[in-house]
């Protein structure tokens, strides 16, 4: 009974947010035509690109294909349509479909993120709930410290400190890229080779976020303490640890994941920085390249395509947050 | 005269104010401290730190690094104020509309606010700058166009909170206009948490900032802390000092934001601040 009735919701949970998918891409895509637009100059220019504007008839075809002499409202709905079946032009300084170039370095940046951002979680959540535990402790005043300061921390620079330290000094970790070139690696060496390049890119866009999600637990600790059921689960005797356990930490979360949701976009934002110190082949990095390029089309089809990345980490996010929060269980029960 | 008196009791608040003090005469007095210009070569290329009477040594081109990281102080904080302030003049206003008139316009104008909380604000800066050339206007509209979210949800969680209390029906008997009720009523009240978010925005545009410029698309007349790191990426074996000191100045700076705004919120807000410590 219960059963059918949480896969319903669920269900209903996935297609609100195929709603909202859908919606979003439909409005960043017409922000994107509208910025084209607004650019300084010829949309045919700014689309071309620095490269392709020189050639007169590289613009005559964009303007065909874009029809770009139609009414505004006939283009963006050929745009709406084109962006709907994942068209999202073409790159004429790589000479590629963006589409092409995105998927090509689109698993190295899913690798990054999502690693950090579980890490982050984990261990932010962890280090939060047990310095909330011993608040007022010399370990909780050191870890307020260490999270102010790691806050007030531009990632980038965070991950440079992180060469000079671990590459340049000690030389234990590689300084960039995704792994050995030419190693003739093995398929587990080739692993744990790219586990190595990954060790500090990750910890560099993960501290910050934990630290963040430390400090919202500590604090989200605290004021669950302080509540009702807790008070009453201690006068009925309930040993401390079973206490924190099942009482306190569950609650607690609550807030942290929500948080976490709306971090999402954040943290990917810092994926580009981090991918640009690390040299890291990720989308990141093809931004990078396409800001130096004034890439346009690769420009535009990143922010779209990250824009998803984000919607699609807040689905993971609202699941976690149906599945802790007791409030939500107990009325599916 | 009591918030200035609990203020001055708060010792990360006041730990913070004095840093950000320093961090302003810093800026304010580059150019008598460092009269030559940080574009300008003044020694050798590479010199290290405390050699050639450069404390933090040169880059690249022998230009001092002390000179840049002085005069950085003024484009990151001149960047940093003026985009919290675009950021809070958009967000108030939305949230103010949103808040106080409700309803239809205020599903339409959170549904606009969710939109832009979700998209990755960096990126949208990115692609802002890019498109309209970096330049000081620019860079500071566009950090103010993606930091306001959370400024119009405040504001708006205020103005709900405000708008059925007396003194705002009284003034609304009195037959006062919207304006002057919203203007000279509602927002005079919740003007402290607005205040203290700011603040922190400031912080958060310095970060923003200085990814951007890292990122090659800060001012390229304007010597920012971003872009000596990133020039000094390049180089970080032979010239660690390149990168450190402009990447510690981001850091010092935004510490000190933080904790003035964190104390300022203490003193202000003692009703939210509570359920933080």
């Amino acid at each position: 009974m219960t059963g059918t009735r949480s896969t319903a919701r669920i269900g209903l949970l996935v297609a609100a947010w195929i709603v909202r998918l859908v919606a979003i891409i439909l409005v960043i895509a017409t922000f994107n035509f509208v910025l084209v637009r607004a650019a300084p100059g010829d949309p045919a220019m700014v689309m071309a690109g620095q490269s392709g504007a020189a050639d007169p008839k590289i613009l005559d075809d964009l303007r065909k294909e874009y029809g770009l002499d139609k009414p505004y409202l006939v283009q963006l709905g050929t745009h709406l349509a084109r962006v709907l079946t994942l068209d999202l032009g073409y790159s004429y300084r790589q000479r590629r479909p963006v589409l092409d170039l995105i998927l090509e370095r689109l698993p190295a940046t899913l690798l990054l993120t999502l690693t950090a951002f579980c890490l982050a979680l984990l261990i932010g959540t962890t280090l939060g709930a047990l310095a909330g535990l011993v608040a007022g402790s010399i370990a909780d005043t050191v870890f307020t410290v260490l999270s102010l300061l790691l806050y007030a921390t531009p990632v980038f620079w965070l991950g440079l400190m992180l060469v000079l330290v671990f590459s340049v000094t000690l030389g234990w970790l590689p300084p960039f890229g995704y792994e050995t070139i030419n190693a003739k690696h093995t398929a587990i060496e080739r692993i744990f080779d790219i586990m190595k390049h990954m060790i500090m890119p990750v910890i560099s866009l993960a501290a910050i976020y934990l630290a963040i999600y430390a400090r919202l637990m500590r604090s989200s600790i605290i004021e669950v303490s302080h509540q009702d059921f807790i008070k009453t689960a201690r006068a009925k005797g309930l040993a401390r640890p079973r206490i924190v356990v099942s009482h306190m930490l569950r609650n607690a979360l609550v807030p942290v994941v929500t948080v976490a949701g709306m971090q999402a976009g954040a943290l990917v934002g810092g994926a580009v920085v981090i991918e640009t110190v690390f040299a890291w082949p990720g989308l990141g990095r093809l931004t990078f390249e396409a800001v130096l390029q004034r890439d346009y089309p690769v420009l535009l089809g990143i922010f779209l395509i990250l824009s998803v990345i984000v919607i699609a980490l807040n689905l993971v996010t609202d699941l976690i947050y149906r599945l802790i929060d007791p409030r939500m269980t107990t009325e599916a029960a | 005269m009591d918030a200035v008196k609990a203020f001055l009791r708060h010792p990360s608040g006041m730990a913070g104010f004095v840093l950000l003090i320093i961090v302003l005469i810093v800026a304010i007095t580059a150019p008598v401290l460092f009269p030559v210009s940080p574009w300008e070569m003044s020694g050798t290329p590479f010199t290290p730190p405390g050699e050639d009477g450069m404390w933090l040594g040169g880059d690249t081109l022998g230009r001092d690094v002390a000179a840049g990281v002085a005069h950085g102080a003024r484009v990151s904080l001149l960047i940093g104020i003026a985009s919290a302030l675009a950021a809070m003049t958009i967000g108030v206003m939305i949230g103010a509309i949103s808040g106080y008139f409700g309803g239809k316009v205020d599903l339409v104008l959170m549904r606009v606010t969710e939109l832009f909380q979700t998209v990755p604000a960096f990126i949208l800066a990115i692609l802002l700058v890019a498109t309209f050339s970096p330049s000081l206007l620019t860079i500071i509209l566009t950090i103010g166009a993606v930091s306001w979210p959370p400024l119009a949800r405040l504001t708006r969680a205020e103005f709900l909170r405000l708008r059925g209390r007396e003194f705002v029906e009284a003034a609304l008997c009195q037959g006062e206009s919207t304006a002057r009720i919203v203007l000279g009523h509602i927002l005079p009240n919740a003007i402290s948490p607005i205040l203290v978010v700011v603040s922190l925005t400031v912080a958060t545009a310095i970060l923003l900032e200085s990814a951007l410029s890292f990122m090659g698309l800060g001012d390229p007349n304007l010597m920012s802390w971003g872009f000596m790191i990133g020039a000094g990426r390049t180089v970080i074996r032979q010239a660690w000092w390149m990168s450190v000191f402009p990447g510690l100045a981001i850091l010092v700076t935004v510490l000190a934001i933080n904790l003035f705004g964190e104390g300022l919120s203490d003193v202000l807000n003692p009703r939210v601040s509570r359920r933080r410590a």
